[in-house]
């Protein structure tokens, strides 16, 4: 899992099935202190409880889809996550 | 899998049931020669380990669900070890 942050929302008109309802929103990856880094991406929200500004950690790959219910959608990120707080202890 | 160096670890209240009670640790990815290449994961720990201890980690989804004895937990990265030693030639 990597470290993201919820910057936006995405509203589909039309979902493939077994997507309707599942929140879709628009995370830009940080890297490992905590700073944006590459480009945004849209995950499938797992806890449908994230939203914009929130620190989340999410999954890419099959393992996304597999967070969902039903699990076999066409999704490649998925928030799995809402992270209250991050310790880091530099070395 | 892969070597990295635990530098701190997340908690996450409201998460997938499957991550319930499980300890998440911040791992930093190392080359052979210790040196951090600038890239992380949060990775489930199964051994114990500790901020500032080299571990290894696997990325494996089916593999880790295997160690988490889960058939369908949305899991991949999971520390399967801590390092001693590193020799590389």
């Amino acid at each position: 899992m990597l470290l993201g942050r919820v910057v936006g929302a995405v509203v589909p008109a039309v979902v493939y099935d077994g997507l309707e309802g599942v929140p879709m929103l628009l995370v830009q990856p940080l890297d490992r202190s905590g700073q944006p880094d590459g480009r945004t991406l849209v995950a499938a929200d797992a806890t449908r409880m994230a939203g914009p500004g929130e620190l989340v950690c999410y999954e890419g790959g099959r393992e996304a889809a597999m967070a969902l219910d039903p699990s076999f959608v066409p999704v490649d990120h998925a928030i799995i996550g809402i992270v209250d707080d991050v310790v880091r202890e530099p070395r | 899998m892969i070597v990295g160096t635990v530098t701190g670890h997340l908690h996450s209240t409201i998460a997938h049931p499957f991550y319930r009670a499980k300890p998440l640790l911040l791992v930093e990815r190392e080359d052979a020669s210790g040196v951090p290449t600038g890239d992380y994961l949060i990775a489930v720990d199964t051994v114990g380990a500790g901020v500032g201890e080299p571990v290894l980690v696997m990325e494996e989804g089916t593999g880790a669900r295997q160690v988490l004895a889960s058939k369908n937990g949305p899991v991949r990265s999971v520390i399967v070890g801590i390092v001693d030693l590193v020799s590389s030639s």
